[in-house]
């Protein structure tokens, strides 16, 4: 009887540190990665400090601040393996350097320091003088605490191959000497549109697949909006809300934008009700806030709405109409309009085309497309092609619509995408 | 006149001569009075490449790659970290106009 009792205790200890661990190892080892200053023995310390409290708390009780207490059994198991491995290590200086590291002490359990740790590993993992790749990587590694495995499932990338990218980041985070540290205010802005890279590449891998069969991958997308949200919260500048926004609202569609047997279906033709009307609303509140002028006047943007709040600006404008007819599309073509000002793109361009198309007639938009794509940009960009085919079709050109509908199918890289385009195409009505 | 000797090595053949030799032709060099400055460098892709456009700093990972630019001189400085160098390297005139990399010095075996 009494054994059963300890081992119920047990099995809820074990759950207690279970569930400590997913919300509190990240700022842990956030925490540590500064106290250590290196990503390895950070790594090491947070796994020891975690056996610790398997061994430990079990017989003297959960502390009243686990994180803290985390922190500490982490420091101390690390200082205590540098001076063990300074004992057997032919080089001495090895260790003394490790302990100077060790012995800076200023105040680590100051709580707003520990929630600039988080900000440092974010900047860290996303600092621009590692490759795009590597700050993926590092960032979906450090930062949301996947494994090595399952970013290489989610990338579609070999497990050694991932795991390789984070090793050479981690060295190059330490030959570089890349500091640990939030940037400086002149900083900040180039920095954060790093982070920002990082997050919305992360989203759209999940969102909107660039090959194989599946058109989404859940998780890569949830695991950006977390991060979103994470940044949103140590960092409210307009674009982070704006970002965090546009996610929310490209996610709210994700029931409504692939049929049961996995056919892509386009905005148009979705069923509105699958919509996320929580998701829409938190993504409109966000974009509000993004856009409106900040109380401080001076700091961020200089009052312009950056492309990221724009372009959930637009989002939102398609969330709120009830359908095709009753979408703005004077106030969409507006903020294409203001989103070229600031972000000059043919893809932009090409997206105010469609827009123009739905506000003034397809005409309208095909002119516009033709202009871009005779000046030689998008020439292998599906997405230029699939649009000219559909304003084709819609203006009655049955032969000019087949043969960009046969351009954008070579170009397509995801099966759903290839059969939606040969849909469209087999539905083509000759000419009579 | 002062002549910048520049060494070039395959990736995998940077530690294909031993420290200790290096250390003891630099020496050799002071002793002579021959030597203004010699570091080693780390691989190549510890680098990170700084331009200057319109007054904006742009960083990225790796070395220059625009083979129409050839090396045109060089500052050996003194950083705190690589945020401080890069924030240095924009402050040098030619990278209005090409780009600056930013390369980590290697300290030799003792």
């Amino acid at each position: 009887m009494v054994e059963s009792i300890a081992v119920d205790a047990t099995d809820h200890i074990t759950d207690t540190v279970n569930a400590v661990y997913l919300a509190e190892s990240r700022r842990v080892l956030a925490t540590l990665i500064r106290l250590l200053g290196d990503f390895d023995a950070a790594e090491e310390a947070l796994h020891d400090a975690f056996r610790a409290a398997l061994e430990q708390w079990p017989t003297e009780g959960v502390p009243a601040n686990p994180r803290a207490w985390l922190v500490s059994a982490g420091r101390f198991k690390a200082i205590d393996s540098m001076r063990r491995r300074k004992r057997f290590d032919a080089l001495d200086d090895v260790g003394s350097k490790a302990d100077v590291a060790v012995v800076d002490d200023n105040a680590w359990a100051d709580p707003e320091s520990v929630e600039d740790d988080r900000l440092r590993l974010i900047f860290t993992c996303c600092h621009p003088a590692l490759a795009p790749d590597a700050q993926v990587a590092l960032t979906l590694r450090e930062v949301c605490g996947l494994t090595t495995e399952e970013i290489a499932q989610a990338f579609l990338t070999p497990a050694p191959t991932l795991a390789q990218r984070i090793v050479r980041a981690k060295a190059k985070i330490r030959d570089a000497r890349i500091p640990y540290q939030v940037p400086t205010q002149t900083e900040l802005p180039a920095r954060l549109d790093a982070v920002l890279r990082v997050i919305y590449l992360v989203f759209n891998e999940g969102y909107n697949a660039s090959s194989g069969t599946l058109l989404t991958r859940h998780d890569l997308s949830g695991e950006a909006i977390r991060l979103g949200r994470l940044l949103a919260e140590l960092l409210p500048e307009p674009e982070v809300l704006g970002l965090l926004g546009l996610m929310l609202l490209h996610e709210s569609r994700r029931a409504a934008r692939t049929s049961p047997t996995g056919e892509l279906i386009l905005l148009d033709d979705q069923d509105r009700s699958l919509w996320d009307r929580t998701q829409i609303a938190e993504g409109t509140r966000l974009v509000e806030r993004a856009l409106s002028p900040r109380p401080d006047g001076e700091r961020g943007r200089g009052g312009t709405a950056g492309p990221y709040a724009i372009q959930a600006a637009i989002a939102a404008v398609h969330a709120e109409a009830g359908d095709r007819a009753a979408t703005d599309w004077n106030e969409i073509v507006g903020l294409y309009d203001a989103l070229l000002r600031i972000d000059p793109s043919p893809v932009i361009e090409l997206n105010r085309a469609v827009a123009v198309a739905m506000r003034d007639g397809p005409a309208a938009g095909l002119e516009i497309v033709d202009r871009i794509l005779d000046r030689g940009d998008l020439t292998d960009y599906r997405p230029a092609h699939a649009a000219r085919a559909e304003l084709n079709r819609r203006l009655g050109k049955v032969d000019a619509a087949r043969a960009s509908f046969e351009r954008a199918i070579a170009l397509a890289r995801q099966e759903p995408e290839r059969r939606f385009l040969q849909r469209r195409l087999a539905e083509l009505i000759p000419d009579p | 006149m002062k002549y910048l000797c520049l060494v070039y090595l395959e990736g995998q053949k940077l530690r294909a001569v031993p420290d200790t030799e290096c250390r003891a032709c630099g020496d050799g060099f002071r002793q002579s009075g021959l030597l203004v400055a010699a570091e080693a460098l780390q691989p190549i892709d510890t680098a990170a490449t700084v331009r200057v456009r319109g007054g904006k700093v742009s960083v990225t990972d790796g070395p220059f790659a625009e083979t129409k630019e050839q090396l045109a001189g060089f500052y050996l400085i003194d950083a705190r970290d690589l945020n401080d160098a890069i924030q240095i390297a924009a402050k040098i005139p030619p990278a209005r106009e090409g780009s600056v990399e930013v390369r980590p010095v290697r300290e030799l075996a003792p």
